[in-house]
């Protein structure tokens, strides 16, 4: 009979770079459950949203994380435009578009430099990390900031981008697009690589469904839901499809991220060649009342912002359901079963923001 | 066409049910959201299928207990944990209850109090 024990699992780990604890049961080697323990490090951002002006929290908001900040900065404003019913610029709308798929190159980028270094793949890491500074510097040029930018703001953006930058950009991504290639070849057809990942962590689609997963851990199940296709920002005027694969294991989930930066090179190129010109922003005036539940993609998968307005300037109720917040349980779903080794990987398989949770 | 973002305020004798109802049609969970009331609690609890959304809105007065839903969706359980250790709604029969353990905060129901 197999002995049966429980493994504490972080919240310390090489492999996290925040803080979460699994408390993993294993019969033998094998993990046949985990409880799951959150909240080290929460910071009750969403309470701020009583006591800031509606237009500050836009700072509040974008500071949730350092990887998602345009994601959340443009969130909270897209919900609290719907609540005032502003119609925002175009111009706009395709600087938040061509804002938000950097940001997806970013984060994905850092996620695959990071599953690199679980993997013991010191120079593919490296690699990852060295093409993401270069979307990194294109943010530096573009907005003045490399993690937060604050350039959302209720009505529209704060900062325009000129010819010389859409130049720089378009290059970049150029280079990026060549320089990717091997890289992705690496991840994709390196035997090592291959063996870790290949029938790791199988997410069926109606247990994907069912268990509530979002963004590349959905698509990678089979399941064509992409929260970009509900048409926010500029997403409503471009050409793509989601991208979706059908294996559900986490070598699927790496390639799915792998060609949602390609796509994201797509997107970008498709909102510079559409920029209309004109406004960057219309001016905002009173305070909002009303509700609006608003649904983004951010990288890591479908992000919820709620606000609740009562026609003063402080806001009754800003609420952001995370992407890691919901792929928290089926992550949990893939661990029974899987090896004591395997479960670091797995884990960053989902690509989990504990900053983002602990909000 | 747009896609569906509706509200739909819905009392506690039909609440199970239409959750029932809900993941019969394939629906996911989506997000489940506490709001503060003048001695109440609102709740929205968002399900989806494809881009349609539909928001469930449930008024409960402060000691009234609220069912779990971690019977039909079982991902529902951190959310629920969240509102009932933030706000102090009862939320009754969670799977995994952390008995307002999954936060390490210093105040017992922070959200609870506006300001």
């Amino acid at each position: 009979m197999a002995k049966r024990s429980i493994v504490p699992f972080g919240p310390q780990h090489p492999v996290f770079p925040e803080p979460v604890h699994l408390d993993l049961v294993l019969e033998d080697e094998v993990v046949v459950g985990a409880v799951p323990s959150i909240g080290f490090v929460h910071r009750g951002l969403e309470k701020l949203v009583e006591t800031k002006d509606y237009k500050e929290y836009i700072y509040i908001a974008e500071r949730v994380c350092g990887i998602c900040s345009f994601g959340h900065g443009m969130g909270y404003c897209e919900a609290v435009e719907r609540v005032m019913n502003i119609d925002v610029p175009p111009r706009a709308k395709y600087l938040r578009t061509i804002w938000m798929e950097m940001s997806r190159i970013h984060s994905h980028l850092l996620w695959l430099g990071l599953l690199a270094d679980a993997l013991g793949f010191e120079s593919l890491f490296m690699q990852s990390w060295r093409l993401r500074e270069k979307i990194l510097d294109m943010f530096d040029l573009t907005t003045g900031g490399r993690v937060i930018f604050s350039v959302n703001t209720p009505g529209g953006v704060l900062k325009d981008v000129d010819a010389y930058m859409l130049h720089q950009l378009l290059q970049t991504i150029d280079e990026m697009e060549q320089d990717l290639r091997p890289v992705s070849d690496a991840f994709l057809r390196e035997y090592t690589v291959g063996t870790r990942l290949h029938g790791l962590g199988v997410l069926k689609p109606e247990d994907a469904v069912q268990l509530g997963a979002v963004g590349p851990m959905l698509r990678a199940s089979g399941v064509p839901y992409d929260a970009r296709k509900l048409g926010y920002a500029a997403y409503g005027e471009l050409a793509f499809e989601p991208i979706v694969l059908t294996d559900g294991d986490s070598y699927a989930r790496c390639e799915l991220r792998l060609q949602e930066i390609f796509q994201s090179f797509h997107l970008i190129r498709q909102a510079v060649a559409k920029l209309p010109n004109g406004p960057i922003a219309v001016p905002v005036k009173g305070n909002p009342d009303g509700e609006y539940f608003m649904r983004i993609e951010q990288p890591r998968g479908e992000a919820v912002y709620y606000v609740r307005a009562n026609g003063t300037k402080f806001l009754d109720r800003f609420r952001l359901r995370t992407p890691t917040t919901s792929n928290i349980p089926p992550m949990l779903e893939l661990l029974k079963g899987c090896q004591l080794a395997d479960v670091p990987l797995l884990i960053l398989t989902i690509d989990p923001c504990i900053s983002c949770t602990e909000r | 066409m747009e896609p569906i973002n509706e509200i739909i305020p819905i009392e506690m004798d039909q609440f199970l049910s239409t959750v029932i109802q809900f993941k019969m049609d394939k629906m996911r969970l989506v997000q489940i959201c506490a709001s503060r009331l003048p001695a109440q609690y609102e709740l929205s609890y968002c399900f989806a299928r494809e881009l349609d959304m539909w928001t469930l809105r449930l008024v409960v007065d402060e000691d009234t207990p609220v069912p779990s839903i971690t019977q039909m969706y079982p991902c529902a359980f951190l959310q629920e944990n969240e509102t009932a250790e933030l706000f102090g709604v009862k939320i009754q029969n969670i799977e995994h209850d952390y008995n307002s353990r999954l936060y390490r905060i210093d105040r017992e129901t922070p959200f609870k109090e506006k300001g």
